[in-house]
């Protein structure tokens, strides 16, 4: 598996995501005026303030021309996860439905939490002990000050029916006010995921999680590389 | 060129906390009274192609799905 991660000027989060990469194949950053993602498997667009995050945070990295790319690339079903920044990018660019708003404390936010992957296919799995363990709980930072998802109450209930809730907070945990406990959405196809919590920052036991990890893996095995 | 101002503003019926923040931070301040606070963006800019401003909003000034816009001349125009 070969990973692009995406560089904006602003881009802050893209050496971690490199770094997770590298863990499941090989990676290299795409600078922001790239255009070209030929022998690329799967595609991160990276936390940061993509372009000063200047009129609202991800909307000038959208018209770039490594978006625009991405755009195609998506299309074709190739995968593509965003992160934080990311997500907001791919928001804006209309690859993911929903927007991501001012933290209702107006407050950034910093913090270790626990997500719940939604995903019809997931399972309890058993440890040697017995003891039911939930594989879909995953204990991953998120760090941002403009997090709250928002959409209307019909495309939420669509996202909803279609499967297309990624990632919800842990009850109790939501730490910006999202609707409906949502942390990450995928599109209708799937091949596209964007979560506010930062799986990149959680693939070493240095930093008490590697569930991480299984974030990229899962957006690399949802996505027909292009 | 045609002079414009963009004001954009949150959507009704969306949360607002910057503007929530503002209206709160009011009363210690001495002005009772004051409700319903929203903060929003006002863009100035001189336009060539003024007929073209409604497209620049949609595509960029604003996020139609969270944000209304209005657009006014400064030059007479309507």
């Amino acid at each position: 598996m070969r990973w692009g991660v995406l560089q904006f000027p602003g881009s802050c989060d893209e050496r971690d995501a490199l770094q997770a990469c590298s863990l499941l194949g090989e990676a290299r950053l795409v600078w922001h005026e790239e255009r070209d993602l030929v022998g690329i498997d799967a595609v991160v667009v990276p936390g940061g303030f993509s372009y000063g995050d200047y009129l609202r945070a991800g909307a000038i990295a959208r018209f770039s021309p490594a978006m625009e790319a991405v755009a195609e690339f998506a299309e074709a079903g190739g995968p593509v996860l965003g992160i934080c920044n990311g997500f907001q990018v791919l928001c804006e660019a209309g690859l993911l439905r929903g927007a991501l708003l001012l933290n209702e404390s107006t407050r950034f936010t910093c913090r270790q939490l626990e997500l719940t992957a939604v995903d019809a296919t997931s399972v309890e799995l058993s440890t040697p002990e017995g003891a039911k363990v939930d594989n879909r709980l995953l204990s991953i930072p998120a760090k941002h000050g403009e997090g709250r998802f928002w959409a209307p109450d019909g495309v939420l209930d669509a996202l909803e029916e279609n499967g297309q809730v990624a990632y919800r907070y842990a009850p109790g945990q939501n730490p910006n006010g999202s609707a409906r406990d949502i942390a990450g959405v995928r599109n209708e196809a799937g091949n596209v995921v964007g979560l506010m919590p930062h799986p990149e920052h959680a693939v070493d036991p240095l930093t008490g999680s590697t569930d991480g990890l299984k974030v990229f893996e899962a957006v690399a095995a949802a996505g027909v590389p292009a | 060129m045609a002079k414009a101002r963009v004001l954009i503003r949150p959507k009704e019926g969306i949360l607002d906390p910057q503007g929530k923040a503002v209206e709160r931070a009011l009363p210690a301040l001495g002005f009772e009274g004051i409700e319903h606070v929203r903060v929003g963006r006002m863009v100035e800019l001189e336009a060539e192609d003024p007929d073209r401003l409604a497209e620049l909003c949609e595509k960029l000034l604003a996020n139609p799905l969270i944000e209304d816009y209005e657009i006014e001349r400064l030059d007479g125009a309507a």
